[in-house]
């Protein structure tokens, strides 16, 4: 589906690790390229057209984005460099001065590395406690396990809404729900949601969001962080500097500005807002919902074929995502990497920065085959193909 | 030295490579080595007495271009002299990296010849020998 639009197909090359990042249609590419040849100018300054016209696309840009998550307003919306600083900027700079110790946040083994160190921090340096949500036999997050670790301390917990290993979509409107109820905030990681699902923050209710471009056809570098408007006024802001004061005359007079551009300090990444601006676009144009259905297809078809094949493993036979993690049974995850790549297919072999999920799976490492919706059936029978003899793996892998 | 040869070798050091196991012993000197771009992960631990490698064990988990070249380089180390076991890495170290070197000396550890041509694979082979030069190092300090 519409692989002419992207140039990366030129190659021959089978990409299935869009996990970690996507490839990006020739428009994303023009965009930018028109920002560095036509209109090369800072951001915030409109003292001349360029400069206008920097500040016109940028804040399109934003725009654009509080529709793509059915925001409020455009203040909700940060632009920051990934879902890495999002969540940092949220753990430190909203609930750290928040947080006291003996305070809980919760968190499930399955999450990414960026949804686990930033709390450990403020586990380390203020004595906040993490609570895990137990996962059930398919590493699912259930209301019923969530219920049972949440205290009156829980202040916070931060799930994934689909996460990078298992791929399970987590019921996050029932989770703001009971968690509201508590007054406890929720904080979600869009990394590998908001690339493959409609995203309604209104709808969902929560009070943060992270995510990151360049796993939705976006330049690398560019990120949002969403928040509710009340929150982020308090938020402080970890990052001082340009763009973001009013004015200062000494330690004891700085103005800042109002949100969003008080937590956007510093000149900006420009081309890569305005390439994301891009990417929503095209996005937009083949509809959310069309790509979380074609994902579905491939990723059944590929588990049809996979189920079949009697020395592979798959860890996670339910989820509804483009996410497949599995093992040949006795052979290295990284070996069966190093094959794949002799036949130009690329996957990923790892603990996939889910480095405490083996505490559930049992599962040190694995291959992730992530889809996208310019996955076709073809390319999976071909990974599929060369799966299938377990000899053959064994011969070529060195 | 013979692509399938070469391959028996490998896959003979992978499917049972020499000391293999767990050493909770104050004796022997432990060091963890690690490629940050994959996941092979070794602890390797050596014993070294009055300036001889009395013996070398390795645990963890790698591929098997890891786990080889770990059970060749023990192989190969045993009973030589801290000086003579860096003329072996040394000696390793500039074939991998296309360097001048001495295939004389290399034994079975010669397999790995032409692993330069697969660049994201030379990691792998040079994986124990990062480990067991800090380990020597760290040895040498303590004298």
């Amino acid at each position: 589906m519409n692989r002419e639009d992207f140039p990366m197909f030129n190659q021959d090359i089978i990409y299935f690790d869009n996990g970690a990042t996507t490839f990006k249609p020739q428009i994303v590419i023009d965009k930018i390229k028109d920002y560095y040849e036509n209109y090369s100018a800072n951001a915030h300054r409109g003292d001349y057209d360029i400069s206008y016209k920097v500040d016109l696309e940028y804040e399109n840009t934003r725009e654009k984005v509080v529709n793509f998550l059915n925001a409020k307003e455009k203040e909700e919306i940060i632009f920051t460099s990934g879902t890495t600083e999002s969540l940092n900027m949220i753990a430190s700079g909203f609930f750290a001065p928040i947080m006291e110790a003996g305070d809980e946040v919760i968190i499930t083994t399955s999450e990414h590395a960026s949804n686990v160190l930033p709390w450990f921090r403020l586990a380390n340096e203020i004595g906040i406690k993490i609570k895990y949500i137990p996962l059930d036999d398919n590493y699912h997050v259930t209301i019923d396990n969530l219920k049972k670790v949440i205290t009156p301390n829980t202040k916070v917990i931060s799930i994934a809404y689909v996460t990078n290993v298992i791929g399970d979509i987590r019921p996050i409107k029932e989770i703001t729900k009971l968690a509201h109820e508590n007054n406890i905030f929720v904080v979600v990681d869009g990394a590998q949601s908001v690339p493959h699902l409609k995203t309604d923050v209104q709808d969902l209710d929560v009070d943060f969001l992270a995510f990151s471009a360049h796993k939705m056809l976006g330049p690398t570098g560019v990120g949002v962080l969403y928040g509710k408007r009340n929150l982020l006024e308090e938020l402080k802001p970890i990052n001082l500097g340009g763009g973001m004061n009013e004015s200062f005359d000494n330690e004891q007079a700085i103005y800042l500005k109002e949100l969003p551009h008080r937590l956007e300090a510093g000149t900006p990444n420009i081309a890569g807002v305005i390439g994301l601006g891009a990417a929503i676009d095209y996005l937009n144009n083949i509809s959310m919902e069309k790509i979380h259905e074609r994902e579905l297809h491939l990723r059944n078809y590929l588990i049809e074929k996979l189920i079949k094949i009697p020395h592979i493993d798959i860890l996670n036979l339910e989820a509804d995502s483009g996410i497949v993690s599995f093992n040949v049974e006795g052979i290295f995850s990284q070996d069966v990497a190093y094959y794949l790549n002799k036949y130009n297919i690329c996957v990923r072999a790892g603990n996939h920065c889910a480095k405490i999920l083996k505490n559930a799976t049992g599962v040190t490492n694995s291959i992730r085959i992530s889809l996208y919706f310019y996955n076709t059936e073809n390319e999976i029978d071909s990974l599929v193909e060369l799966l299938q003899a377990k000899e053959k793996i064994e011969e070529e892998m060195i | 030295m013979d692509k399938e040869i070469k391959r028996e070798i490998i896959m003979e050091h992978y499917s049972h490579p020499i000391n293999r196991k767990r050493k909770e012993d104050g004796s022997y000197l432990k060091v963890n080595t690690n490629n940050s771009s994959c996941i092979d992960n070794l602890d390797i631990y050596i014993k070294i007495k009055n300036n001889i490698i009395e013996d070398i064990v390795f645990d963890g988990e790698a591929c098997a271009i890891s786990i080889s070249s770990t059970s060749i380089m023990i192989t190969n180390l045993i009973g030589k002299t801290v000086e003579e076991a860096f003329n072996f890495i040394n000696n390793f170290e500039a074939m991998v990296n296309e360097e001048e070197y001495d295939a004389l000396n290399l034994n079975e550890a010669l397999v790995f010849e032409d692993i330069y041509k697969q660049s994201n694979r030379k990691n792998c082979a040079l994986l124990p020998y990062k480990g067991i030069k800090k380990a020597i190092e760290d040895y040498l300090k303590t004298k």
